[in-house]
This record gives C-alpha cells, structure tokens and sequence, in this order.
C-alpha cells in the first residue's frame, strides 16, 4: 500500500507530537464536537435507525459474499453502456492505468473529484512524476493541497486547518498554480469559500479530463454513485471530455433498490445532514451528454486480503462516512496524521493493518501497522456510531492477536510477551495468584508506613506514574481477608 | 440461589474494600454470597492485548471456580463484558470443545453488580445513606458492552443523602484502556485529563464508578493534580449507611 506515509513513526511517538500541538488540539476539539452534535440530532429523528443500520450491513454483506459474481455483472453492464472496464491488482497498476489514459488524450492536467481510493494510491504523486498536474477540486482536499500538507480526515481533510490558516495559505499559494486570491482576502468562511470558487472555476472549464472515485457501484445497471456536498465533483463528472473512475472492489452493490438504506444512511452519519445536496449517478456513456470516454478501474489492493480474513472482513462494509473518527476520544485528540495513512481513525486502525501485503513491508512500517490495532480504548463509542455495524472493536482486538502470534517464533521473546506469558501461568490457579498477592501485600506493608501513593515508579510503570499517582497495594488481598474471616466479618471488620 | 462473587484480579490484589463492600451489601439484602477461591482472572488484559493462549488458563479457573452457581456478581462492568463477549471466543482458541460448553454456561450468569441487583434482585433503594455531592462516570464496557443504561443512576438516586451532579461528557472514554494506559501513555493521559477537568467542573467531592481500573486512571490524575476529589467504587457507595459511611 502507498497510502502508508513512508517514514511515520509508530502510533504512540506520533500521537505524541501531536498531543503537542495545541493549535491543532483545539480545532479538532471544536470540528468534531460539532460534527458530532449534528450527526446525533439527525441520526435521533429517524425511528427505526438500527433496522436501518442492519440493512446497510446486509446489502454490504449480500455484496460481498458473491463479489465474484457481482463484479462480473458490473463489469458486462459497464460495457453495455460503453465504458471501458480496467482491473487493478495494486496501486500501481491503478496509476498506470490513468496515465495511460491521459497520454492517449495528450492531456497535461486533470481536475478530481474529492476520493479517497486515489490518496490511497498515490495518484497525485504519481502523475506528478510523468508531468501530469491533478487539481483538487473539493473545498478542503484543495487547501491540503495547496498547504503541501496531508489529509486528517476523510469527510473534512482540512479538520487540523482553523480559517486563520485557510486564508493564509489561499492568499499565499493560489496565484502560484492558477489564479490568485484577492488581495483583501479575509478569514470570513464566504469570503474563503468565494476565493476558492473562482480558483476552482478557472480549472474546471479548461480540464478535458476527470478522475473520480465512486461511493457505490451498482452491479445490476453498471452505474456509479457520487456523494457529495459542494457540486464540484459533479463539475467534473460532467464537463470534461474523458473521466477515469477508480473504484475498489468493495463498493458494489448488487441492485438498484439496494442503494436505498446505504443512501440514507451515509450523510446523517457523515455530514449529520438528512440529504447530502448532490448525488451524481452516471451509468457508461451518454450519447452528446457529459464525457465521452468513460473508464471504470477496478482496484484491489489488498481488498481480497481483507476478504479472506474471517473477522476482518466486516471492515469492507465501510462506506468512509468517517461517523467513528467523529466519536473517537483518541482521533479527537491526536487528530489523523497519527495514523500514517489516509485512513485515520478507528477504521484507519483496522483497515490499513487488513489491506497490507505482510510480504511487501519493510520493518519500520510493518512497526507502523502494528501500533494500529493498539491505537484504541477499545471503549466501543466506533461500533455504536457505526452505520454499517462494524464492531472496530471486535477487529482490533482480533488484529492485535494477530500481532502477537506473528512474534510467537521470535528468538527472544519481547518482556511484554514474558509477562503475559508469566500471568497466564499466575491466572490458571488462584493458589498461585494467592502467594504473589501475599508478595504485593508486603510491599504494601512496608511502603505503607511512610505513604498513601505510589511516587514515579522507574522502566515500564514510569508509563503510569509519570503523570499519575498510582495507589499503594493494600496489605491484604480480599483473598486473604475472606480467608482470615470467611468474609463474615464485614461491619465489624470495619470495612 | 447459589451467588458467586468474582472479585476480579484487580480488586482482589488493589482494592479489597470494594469486594467486601460487596459482600456486605448482598448480605443486607438477604443473599448469601460465596467466594470461590479457585477464581484468578476473567483473561481480559491478555485477551485485549492479543495473547489469546495465553487467556486460557484464566477462562479454565474461570468456569472451574463458578461452574454450578445460579449467577455469577462483579463488581466491574468491563469484567462482567469480558466473561459475557471475549469467553467465546477464548474457549474455541483453545479448541477444547468441553471448555467451549462450560463458557456457554456460566458466560450468560455473570453480572455486573447493577445488574444483579437491579433485574435479579429486583431492587433499585438498597437501604444506603451517603451524604455527599457525587458525579458518576458511566464506564465504556458497562456502558456499551452490556447496556447496563441507568441501572447505576436508579441506584445513586435512591441513596439517602447523596446529591448526584452530572458530568459534562459523561460518555465519553476516560482513556484508561488496559494496557493502552501504558503503551499509549501520553493519549490515555490526554484523554484522562480531560475526564478529571469535567470531573473538577462539577464540584463533587466524589467519583463513582463500576470500575475500579477506570478509576485508578482517573484517579491517579486527579490525586497528581490535588484535586481534592476523591474516587469510589458505586459498591462502596451502595454499602455505606448511617453506622458505617
């Protein structure tokens, strides 16, 4: 996968840094309270809200069941309408396909619509390399742009950008790849949103080709499915000649009807709106209407990975409505470049780990991936905000088993796997437990007489004590107290 | 009615008041309650860190120490959530299909304290005095593993004297997380900070939970900071009247 940032540290050094970045710490504080707040008012108003998520989680899983057979089908009705259909088994192969495309029509620049298959990718960069500019065109991945910077988020990628910063990236960098923002250029949202409109309009009448993603992909009519709030994408679904759509394997559908529940579901868990304001659906070609030259590119990348694994699996029902990066107390505090990947969030930590090639990364990211499933509280808040009830936390915990039985052979075994190993022993007779438990009653005898708490304790407790006092043990277990007493001395024991 | 208690590791070595609050407490409400020594731990810091063989040993002492009883009490909502959703999948690790038929049966007994007390017992006033300002941290398991919804709150209000105040943010994760506290140090102390910052705001002299790690996390920051609040297990609360609190 090349959507892993190359070089990033793994989660707990990187969620450090962040942690320190107050500025940041408070936008996302603020973005996703607010976010949250709306998604939670409109998700209340709809009655039967989980038969809702059950059927969305039923199509996905219908889906994916037979998506041999379904993208087959997709790919018959895709050229019954005259689009050319392309497989991708990786990345690379996906940007080849692009660049190929854009040769063949000479074409220099394209303008894109807001996806997250091609940040997953790379296509950006890898256009760039043969001398292909692609513009974004959705409000927020075109300030990521222009501020060189990497998406935070996947529904608002500029979440870690307050308006202060907007304008100053704007003002600095729009003349430098098109036209430039005016001089009296304020942080005023209309004034930003204007300055990008005229920007963007400029790009849209000049590109003669687009590259889209796709929300859903309808296997029984061949259609493609946009989702979106801005009309930009729907710009670039139609004015350009040639439009290259990059979809994974993962976002078909079998039948029409079955947009139905994903469709309702998806904006009240994403945007917290009722309806999303532009749905573009566009099935092949339509003769002397929007582009002429419709490819499709059907991408794996690790998508038949994650199919294979049993608990995993479920991850592939995402519709990226990015509701569980809105509730999760961690994202909110470290924010989405933690992640190292364009999938940040509870289902970053569970998606990156299940899409890449265990064969093909080198030490430091397979670290990266690692640190993911472990990225969590496993506090559930993910599961609950789920519209197509994916229980994150069931597949973390199943990705960090994942982890230790892949360290099972090591030579010398890390001390955390010494220590859990020494628990299991510990924990499989409570005669065992009782005599440790004796062991830490000492010591809380002794500690106790100078003391109530735990100072800065030295190697691994420091993780605790460093910022929180830890209690003394006491100087008897319950074990030994009900021992002594056979637990019926309660009230005059004093306890 | 033949009730266990399953203390819990943490409580059994950490906090032994809360268990014998236990105790006294469904004593004064007329139940009987033994304590199996075999009992160790419910397996959830190693299930949770991802050594699942490992687990295993603890789910053996698990069903062998409660095999029998007609339920199972904990006071410890991730505890009761381990026992309930992460026992399966242990016992079929171990693919020892007898294993897999005993979790099957003392899974579905275990409950958390409020629980027990609430849908067994059928009781919400359970003869407590507590007079102080408290706020309650409803725990992320007890919350949204089992759903044990305001069974805790139908509880504290019925307590003579106390005066329940609400916490700003109540739901949201305190950033313990098992080993997370440590592996992930610097966010579960983000996170921890925050919780003990709405804590503060409420102006309670006291934070209850089901969950006695939870509030060792909480705790622990709020005790650095001298906050002058000060933490309690919900048990402690519930056991306390008018000759003892």
């Amino acid at each position: 996968m090349t959507g892993t940032f190359v070089g990033m540290p793994a989660f707990p050094s990187a969620a450090r840094e962040a942690l320190g970045d107050t500025q940041l710490r408070h936008n996302l504080a603020h973005a996703t309270a607010t976010i949250r707040a709306k998604r939670l008012q409109v998700v209340e108003e709809v009655e039967n809200w989980e038969e809702l998520r059950l059927a969305g989680a039923a199509v996905k899983d219908r889906a994916l069941r037979g998506l041999d057979e379904q993208l087959v089908q997709l790919e018959e009705a895709l050229v019954a309408r005259g689009a050319t259909v392309h497989w991708a088994r990786d990345a690379a192969e996906a940007n080849q396909i692009v660049i190929d495309v854009a040769r063949a029509h000479a074409v220099d620049e394209i303008v894109k619509v807001k996806s997250m298959v091609t940040q997953e990718i790379g296509l950006n960069e890898a256009l760039e390399a043969v001398g292909i500019a692609a513009w974004e065109t959705d409000l927020a991945e075109l300030i990521v742009q222009l501020g060189g910077d990497l998406p935070s988020h996947i529904l608002v990628p500029a979440i870690h950008r307050n308006r202060a910063e907007i304008r100053e990236i704007f003002a600095r960098r729009m003349g430098e790849v098109g036209h430039p923002a005016p001089t009296d250029l304020t942080d005023e949202p209309a004034v930003l949103a204007s300055a990008a409109r005229v920007h963007l309009r400029e790009k849209f009448l000049r590109a003669t080709m687009a590259v889209s993603g796709a929300n859903f992909a309808v296997a029984e009519t061949g259609t493609l499915v946009v989702v979106e709030s801005e009309g930009n994408g729907r710009m670039c679904l139609t004015l350009p000649e040639v439009l290259v759509s990059i979809v994974g394997i993962e976002k078909v559908v079998p039948t029409w009807a079955e947009l139905d529940p994903l469709l309702r579901l998806l904006p009240r868990s994403s945007t917290g709106e009722r309806m999303n304001p532009y749905t573009s659906m566009w099935t092949g070609v339509t003769p002397g209407d929007g582009p002429q030259e419709v490819h499709v590119v059907l991408l794996d990348n690790g998508r038949t990975r994650a199919l294979a694994d049993d608990v995993g699996r479920q991850a592939l029902r995402c519709i990226r409505c990015s509701a569980c990066l809105n509730v999760c107390p961690v994202y909110e505090r470290v924010g989405g470049h933690a992640y190292g990947s364009v999938y940040p969030g509870p289902i970053g930590a569970i998606l990156n780990p299940l899409l890449a090639d265990d064969t093909a990364v080198g030490d430091p990211q397979r670290r990266q991936l690692d640190s993911l499933p472990y990225a969590s509280t496993l506090c559930g808040a993910c599961f609950e905000a789920c519209p197509v009830r994916i229980d994150i936390p069931e597949v973390l915990v199943h990705l960090r088993s994942r982890v230790v039985d892949g360290h099972r052979e090591d030579r010398l075994p890390k001390p955390e796997a010494v220590a859990f190993r020494s628990a299991g022993w510990a924990f499989a007779d409570g005669r065992r437990l009782g005599r440790l438990e004796r062991l830490s009653g000492l010591a809380g005898r002794v500690l106790g007489r100078r003391r109530t708490t735990l100072g800065r304790l030295p190697g691994p407790g420091a993780g605790w004590t460093d910022a929180r006092d830890l209690p003394l043990p006491p100087r008897e277990s319950f074990r030994a107290w009900w021992r002594r007493t056979n637990g019926t001395l309660g009230e005059e024991d004093g306890r | 009615m033949r009730v266990a208690l399953m203390v819990t590791c943490v409580n059994d070595a950490m906090f032994p008041d809360t268990g014998a609050a236990v105790v006294r407490l469904l004593r004064r409400l007329g139940v009987d309650v033994e304590f199996p020594q075999a009992q160790t731990c419910c397996g959830q810091p190693m299930v949770n860190t991802g050594y699942l063989d490992e687990a295993v040993p603890a789910v053996r002492s698990f069903v062998r120490a409660f095999e029998g009883y007609d339920a199972v009490v904990t006071p410890s909502g991730s505890c009761a959530g381990s026992v309930r959703h992460q026992h399966g999948l242990v016992a079929r690790r171990s693919g020892d299909a007898g294993l897999e038929q005993s979790v099957a049966e003392t899974s579905p007994r275990t409950y958390e304290l409020t629980e027990f007390l609430v849908d067994v017992l059928g009781v919400t006033d359970v003869g407590a005095y507590f007079p102080h300002r408290v706020t309650y941290h409803p725990t992320c398991h007890s919350l949204r593993m089992l759903g044990v919804g305001d069974r805790p709150r139908q509880l504290l209000e019925a307590v003579r004297g106390l005066r329940l105040v609400d916490l700003p943010r109540a739901e949201e994760c305190c950033g313990f997380g098992g080993t997370f506290a440590l592996k992930n140090s610097d966010t579960s102390v983000a996170m921890g900070a925050d919780k003990a910052r709405h804590v503060r705001e409420t102006g309670a002299e006291v934070l209850v939970a089901g969950d006695n790690s939870c509030l060792m996390h909480v705790g622990g920051l709020l005790s650095r900071g001298r906050s002058g609040v000060r933490v309690m297990h919900l048990a402690e609360i519930l056991a306390s009247t008018e000759t003892s609190a």
